[in-house]
């Protein structure tokens, strides 16, 4: 009888609107509550649900992504990419992943099998790991941690380890480049990353992602507006994280054959493959739940259900991650990290001074957030404009020691030949 | 305590992504840093010169198509011109008109391959190869329209040309010339020539000095890039290049950047000149009546003839008979793919292959 009645409520408690998703398993947990279950499993339910709506969507996000770059790099290469199975080719996805798992999966005989196999597993975790801290809505996130800007530096850091298991297990000097390489640049990297989300922190004063949302959605500004260098030292940071051209040295496909998954086939390199994908919408969550206001956008959020203004910000986040991949050469290793430590650190630093010379002022003067925030994002947007001029102007490699540009010949001077001997006599040739 | 470490030897080929074919390069390693290369050639050697020799003079033109797939015209060319030096075969206007157009635009179609594969080499993923094959792709379509082959395209024959063209062609090529690849090729400075990425990555790698360009007889785009103004075209014009207004760019510093904006500046120079042939084409025969089984005198000729690469030189020798009784060919790939060691010691695993990618071989004519 209860169960009927809780059905009931079910029916009643509009679980079918899909402005809020977490109406389903509210309607869920509320049948277990009215059951008599007992508190802990509805948390486990709860948690439950939880993993199950994330690893669902990057499942399907995994499998969406690899149409969705093929299709846009394609448009950008002027050719028409997947177009042949399924409408408009959306079945490829299905059948590249279907002929993975039919391939032979080869293991180099002196590779340590349990590394070897562990690494692609370890290499998809972070990037699932990441979204469940992330809030999806207003009150929907599996975790509402509230460190969880450390949570996402430590995770993402995981990553760069599974590359180097693989490179180090593989047995190939082509991988161990690879895996180097990634070493090297995890070293670098981490620092602007962790100084450009410092400079969020401190300004909102929390490290929660759901905090930092709701910041953005009270004062009704977005972190993109007001830290603008921020963005972009994160943008290029996590670029290089996620192994994507201008700074994918660690697979540097002309290089170094195929770097750390080199000697890897099957489904090992298909879970390569989709954890690229995967990542990459993960660190574009990031991006979109930090700087550009997560399920939060003005007044849009009241028509629109959160998670779909999210998803929104998370594919062209992705896009541009997809548009940097088309268009643009590789840098060298030595560049690259010198990008990081000469650009990219002493950038983040500054940020970091700006910041929080900005936090004391408007907390000393007391003045009003409709005052102080619109006059920091013209502030902030100017001194970002400026540091990166002088940047420019002042690191950026310099070629000037001959002229550059070409010189045109319409004569040129042909030196007079010695006169030519007479041609060797035929026998002579033949023998 | 110290870390003991020790050079790595690796194999870079023959087959890896980015060795334009089968070439293999042993580089020895310390880091990143090459110390030693040992360049290994002869994967793709089909030994052309000596089947040349069982097989009459004009059934050895397909071999020329078969040597630099990616600029068959200009192998067509040069080994016509070869036999007809030895024969004494006098060639009709139009056949010269029509051979400089081939010619030049062969040229535009290897250094769009050149670049783009230059590029790709350089880190970007596939892009510029895509937009450099569509724009290839048009002056092969003009190939299909006249020899009905785009590749190997056995155009040439010893007299002339095989095939007048069409009426369709040059209403086709004066889209091509005129609207089409102008176009293209400012998109390629806008995109390519000051692309800041590209020089970072392309300005003092592989740098040739003029001394060393001329000691390893080096030509192309490779001697031109060293400051070195010298072309065949020029130099010891052959066809009716002398009659032609053109410039030859030249670089100053030797370095692959250089050689990629002087590949670029040649394929401007080569509308020129296709603008000019077309203007001055005249009527006529395509090609003199000569024997299948043309019988030269017993002598020697060698003659050259600017290809995409360099200076792509046949030497023949006749005995009286049908067939050449030795062929040898010049190929500007593997002349110029001499300095590579040169070039990349000292440098990195990415400039090596920035380096070799900036030198432009092609294996088929490398190993012949």
């Amino acid at each position: 009888m209860t169960m009927l009645l809780s059905l009931l409520t079910i029916v009643t408690d509009n679980w079918w609107d899909i402005r809020d998703l977490s109406n389903v398993s509210g309607a869920v947990l509320d049948i277990i509550d009215d059951l008599g279950g007992p508190a802990w499993l509805i948390y486990i339910v709860s948690a439950l649900l939880g993993t199950l709506a994330i690893i669902s969507f990057i499942g399907g996000v995994a499998i969406i992504n690899i149409w969705v770059e093929r299709r846009v790099v394609g448009r950008m290469q002027s050719r028409l990419g997947p177009n042949r199975l399924g409408p408009f080719g959306l079945l490829q996805p299905i059948a590249d992943a279907i002929k993975l798992m039919q391939k032979e999966v080869l293991q180099p005989k002196s590779a340590p099998g349990l590394i070897f196999t562990l690494a692609p597993i370890m290499f998809t975790i972070p990037g699932i790991a990441m979204m469940a801290v992330l809030p999806w809505g207003r009150n929907m996130s599996l975790a509402n941690v509230d460190v969880g800007i450390l949570y996402i530096l430590g995770l993402s850091s995981l990553g760069a380890l599974a590359v180097f298991m693989a490179g180090y297990s593989s047995n190939n000097k082509y991988a161990l480049f690879g895996s180097m390489r990634v070493i090297a640049m995890l070293v670098s990297y981490e620092i602007p990353i962790v100084l450009s989300l410092l400079g969020i922190v401190l300004f909102t004063g929390t490290m929660n992602p759901q905090g930092i949302v709701l910041f953005q959605e009270h004062y009704w500004s977005l972190m993109i507006l007001l830290q603008p260098l921020a963005f972009i030292i994160y943008f290029f940071s996590v670029s290089a994280e996620l192994n994507r051209t201008p700074a994918d040295i660690a697979e540097a496909e002309s290089e170094i054959v195929g770097g750390y998954h080199t000697e890897y086939s099957g489904m090992k390199f298909g879970l390569f493959y989709a954890a690229e994908l995967i990542n990459a919408v993960a660190v574009s969550a990031i991006i979109s739940t930090l700087f550009l206001g997560g399920w939060w956008a003005y007044k849009l959020d009241e028509i629109v259900p959160g998670w779909m203004i999210y998803i929104g910000k998370i594919y062209t986040v992705y896009f541009v991650f997809v548009w940097t991949r088309g268009t643009l050469p590789r840098f060298r290793i030595d560049q690259l990290l010198a990008f990081a430590w000469k650009w990219l650190t002493p950038m983040a630093l500054l940020n970091i001074v700006m910041v929080s010379a900005e936090v004391t002022i408007w907390e000393e003067s007391g003045l009003s957030a409709g005052i102080v925030l619109p006059i920091y994002m013209v502030i902030n947007t100017a001194a970002a404009g400026a540091i990166i001029y002088a940047f420019v102007r002042f690191l950026a490699p310099k070629f000037e020691r001959f002229p550059t540009q070409l010189r045109f010949y319409s004569n040129i001077d042909v030196p007079s030949l010695p006169a030519v001997a007479a041609p060797p006599d035929r026998a002579k040739v033949s023998v | 305590m110290p870390i003991k470490s020790e050079p790595v030897e690796v194999n870079i080929g023959p087959q890896h992504p980015s060795t334009h074919g089968v070439f293999r390069m042993v580089a020895k390693i310390d880091g990143e840093r090459i110390v030693d290369v040992k360049m290994i050639v002869g994967y793709l050697h089909r030994s052309m010169e000596k089947l040349a020799e069982e097989r009459t003079f004009t059934q050895n033109i397909p071999f020329t198509d078969r040597m630099d797939y990616l600029a068959a015209m200009s192998g067509n060319l040069g080994y016509c011109l070869s036999v007809e030096k030895l024969a004494g075969v006098e060639v009709p206007e139009r056949a010269q008109y029509l051979r400089v157009i081939f010619a030049e635009l062969q040229r535009v179609a290897s250094h769009c391959m050149a670049t783009g594969a230059f590029i790709n080499d350089c880190g970007a993923w596939q892009t510029p190869v895509m937009y450099a094959f569509r724009d290839r792709e048009k002056v092969l379509d003009l190939f299909e329209m006249t020899c009905g082959a785009r590749l190997t395209t056995n155009y040439m024959r010893i007299g002339g040309v095989a095939f007048d063209i069409p009426d369709e062609f040059l209403p086709a090529l004066d889209r091509l010339i005129n609207d089409d690849l102008p176009f293209r090729f400012e998109e390629y400075d806008q995109l390519l020539v000051g692309n800041e990425i590209i020089m970072m990555r392309a300005r003092d790698v592989g740098m040739v000095s003029p001394e060393m360009a001329i000691n390893a007889s080096l030509s192309g785009p490779l001697l031109r890039s060293a400051g070195i103004a010298w072309d065949i075209r020029k130099a010891d014009p052959y066809c009716v290049y002398d009659r032609m207004q053109f410039d030859i760019p030249v670089g100053y510093n030797g370095d692959a950047y250089d050689r990629m904006c002087i590949r670029i500046e040649e394929m401007k120079q080569s509308l020129r000149i296709i603008r000019q042939a077309v203007h001055d084409l005249p009527g006529g025969p395509h090609k003199t009546d000569v024997p299948l089984a043309i019988r030269p005198p017993a002598g020697e000729a060698y003659s050259r003839v600017e290809s995409p690469k360099g200076e792509l030189g046949f030497y023949v020798v006749s005995d009286g008979g049908p067939a050449p009784y030795r062929w040898h060919v010049r190929a500007p790939s593997l002349i110029n793919l001499s300095v590579l060691r040169e070039m990349t010691i000292g440098k990195s695993i990415a400039d090596a292959i920035v380096t070799l990618g900036s030198i432009d071989i092609n294996v088929g004519e490398l190993d012949r």
